[in-house]
């Protein structure tokens, strides 16, 4: 007999991304679920936006990495929350994961969530955190071919940080080339171009969060 | 790739669906598997049947339609399969596109006994 099932695989990860999702909203939480390769600026990029929105936000970090603590201790000596979750060898954080270590931070003391994913430009993308926002960053030696390679998550993004752009000179990233595929692929995501190390463009970006977490916030108030 | 969990996640929803159906043993179960998810059919194949052991689905025969990424172009709508590198329309060269397939991952259906 055959059975008819329709349903997605994912099927119990989306509920609990789904119940994350009704728990961070509860609390006025803004959760921002951030992917890339290995290398490519997360933590930076997290430390930079503490540092500059450290007067106007309250800011913590679930930091997910295969392994090691090293991440998670680079944000608490530098002032910020964060917890760490270690998967252990998955490749990807899943829901699950997130709801565990939300038990443990206090979201009612919390505006922005920055969720650090594994490292990957695959696996993250196929999972649902329960997070508000997906931003995906690109660091310029990686390549500017990366949005064809990788279609899934930058089409997901509703921002792409093209970071380490002080070594342009040396890498031979194409950054037109490379705003005309992710555009082509993906027109309502804001573009960002910085660097991590020289904080260029780090104000554009963190006007971008607030603006979100203002948008937030008259959407539920 | 996360074969591994996500061929969890599939033997927890076959099983649960079986046995809302009142089935005692699961003989198959067909998947739609988009190409842009890059998990491999073969892999997950191999998971399964370790992880079905001593289950209601121990030796169900997975089936996978595989579905090819595929693209919109919003300017003149024209479908096609982007190649590898150069995803521009092949008829009118816009690069402006959307996806609207290969981002698939679920189960249609299982056959019970």
């Amino acid at each position: 007999m055959e059975i008819k099932v329709l349903k997605d695989i994912l099927n119990a990860n989306n509920q609990i991304a789904e119940q994350n999702r009704q728990l961070l909203t509860s609390k006025h939480t803004m959760t921002i679920n951030l992917m890339s390769s290995p290398g490519s600026g997360k933590t930076t990029l997290i430390l930079r936006t503490f540092e500059a929105l450290r007067d106007k936000a309250r800011i913590a970090v679930i930091e997910g990495d295969v392994s090691s603590s090293i991440d998670a201790e680079t944000l608490s000596q530098a002032g910020v929350t964060a917890i760490q979750i270690n998967t252990g060898g998955a490749c990807h954080l899943d829901a699950s994961m997130v709801n565990s270590a939300l038990g443990n931070l206090p979201l009612d003391d919390i505006d922005i969530l920055f969720i650090e994913n594994v490292g990957n430009l695959i696996c993250p993308g196929g999972f649902d955190l329960g997070e508000y926002l997906r931003v995906v960053i690109l660091s310029t030696p990686e390549g500017d071919d990366k949005p064809h390679k990788y279609p899934l998550l930058f089409t997901q993004a509703k921002a792409l940080l093209v970071n380490k752009t002080d070594l342009l000179p040396y890498v031979g990233f194409d950054l037109a080339a490379f705003t005309r595929a992710f555009k082509g692929l993906n027109q309502e995501a804001a573009l960002f171009t910085i660097s991590g190390l020289t904080g260029e463009g780090i104000d554009e970006w963190t006007k971008w969060v607030m603006d979100n977490l203002q948008k937030l916030r008259t959407l539920n108030p | 790739m996360h074969e591994l969990s996500v061929t969890m996640s599939l033997l927890d929803l076959v099983l649960e669906e079986a046995a809302k159906a009142g089935a005692s043993k699961i003989v198959g179960a067909n998947i739609v598997l988009g190409e842009m998810t890059g998990i491999i059919d073969h892999y997950d194949q191999a998971n399964f049947e370790l992880l079905s052991q001593n289950t209601p689905a121990e030796g169900a025969a997975l089936s996978f339609r595989n579905v090819p990424r595929q693209a919109r172009c919003r300017h003149c709508a024209h479908l096609f399969r982007p190649a590898d590198l150069e995803w521009t329309c092949p008829r009118c060269h816009s690069s402006e596109i959307e996806m609207t397939g290969g981002s698939e991952l679920y189960v249609e259906s299982i056959e019970v006994e």
